[in-house]
């Protein structure tokens, strides 16, 4: 696993196409995190009471779990890591090899949209880092 | 693996303790949390069995201020070292850029600190990593029981046995009370900086 060298241009970019894909369509908290459990960046506007570090760290383990959960019934990776909560709901989305997109959204977003919307996001972000 | 901010000049780097059960790892986090400023480290996360047994990992991020310019963020986590848990252990080292393995004094734990090295070398390679690149330091801990009449190996048999091949440095340490576990620290986040700065920063970036 190499190590990741972030660019401000490709933050920036990163960090931009959120914004526009996700955070306007009505997501609260966006969080790009590597599979070490690093935050590469935070978007939304209720992130300050959040415990970012944390639940990296947690997203990170989680999705590594699941993943090997995958292997041993014989899944190469499950296609839909989601967990809907009463208020809030927390998705997962794989980017290239290592580096996962949280997405936390509250009712007034549907799973459809967002689904569509992380699938596109995945789409640039990867772009983004592979031109780095 | 470890995360280069050039826009925030941040380096964020992952530093495993490793070790059979109940060796000492949750304890030396725990030590390193009461002892530090609060300003250097954020909340300590452990996930727990009942007791004190470690299910998942516990993690204490730490701050320790600015190298050549950069913020170094230390993301310190452990294992859970019962035998049973292999397969969490191999999650927890994903992206690890140093270690810490912290062997046992009590002699009842031998068997086990040998299976224990033996099983992060395992594990290391299934992340296609090597003891030969990432770096690692012994800890001795439990020290204080030497001088107890509970039956301890001595530092000796330790060392046969855990740093004929590693030849790396040896920390002994009594966690419970501190002694050793800042020392440790230290010298780990020292070797694994460098280990990550002359990756990057002093070729070309
Ligand atoms: N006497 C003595 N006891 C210690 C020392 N360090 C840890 N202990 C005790 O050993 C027990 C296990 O310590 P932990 O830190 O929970 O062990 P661990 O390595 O995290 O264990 P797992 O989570 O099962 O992998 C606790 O009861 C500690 O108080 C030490 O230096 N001396
Ligand atoms: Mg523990």
């Amino acid at each position: 696993m190499a190590d990741l060298v972030l660019t401000t241009s490709v933050l920036e970019e990163t960090k931009t196409q959120i914004e526009n894909t996700l955070i306007k369509a009505g997501v609260n908290t966006v969080l790009l995190i590597d599979e070490a459990g690093n935050v590469v960046t935070v978007c939304g506007d209720k992130t300050c009471n959040l415990d970012t570090t944390s639940l990296a760290a947690l997203a990170a383990a989680n999705f590594g779990a699941t993943s090997q959960i995958a292997k041993l019934i014989g899944e190469d990776d499950f296609l839909l890591l989601f967990h809907k909560g009463k208020k809030d709901s927390i998705h997962f989305a794989r980017i290239n090899t290592d580096l996962i997109l949280v997405t936390i959204f509250g009712d007034n977003v549907s799973l459809g949209l967002l689904r569509l919307r992380v699938a596109q996001l995945v789409k640039t972000i990867e772009k983004a880092f592979g031109h780095k | 693996m470890a995360l280069i901010n050039l826009s925030k000049r941040e380096i964020h780097c992952k530093i495993v303790y490793y070790g059979p059960g109940r060796c000492g790892k949750t304890t030396n986090l725990l030590y390193i949390y009461n002892a530090m400023n609060s300003r250097a480290r954020s909340k300590m996360l452990t996930i727990e069995t009942k007791g004190d047994r470690t299910l998942f990992f516990d993690l204490l991020p730490l701050n320790l201020g600015k190298i050549n310019g950069f913020d170094v963020r230390i993301q310190l986590y452990t294992v859970p070292g019962q035998t049973t848990y292999k397969a969490t252990r191999k999650l927890v080292l994903k992206g690890v850029d140093g270690l810490v393995f912290v062997a046992d004094y009590l002699k009842v734990r031998h068997e086990k600190n040998i299976e224990s090295l033996q099983d992060l070398h395992r594990n290391l390679l299934e992340h296609n990593l090597t003891l030969e690149e990432i770096p690692i330091i012994l800890q001795f801990n439990k020290y204080d029981l030497v001088s107890t009449p509970i039956p301890t190996l001595t530092k000796e048999e330790l060392e046969t046995n855990l740093n004929r091949e590693l030849k790396t440095k040896i920390f002994e340490a009594a966690a419970t009370k501190g002694t050793g576990v800042f020392e440790t620290l230290k010298e780990i986040s020292k070797r694994t900086i460098h280990y990550v700065a002359t990756k990057h920063l002093l070729t070309g970036h």
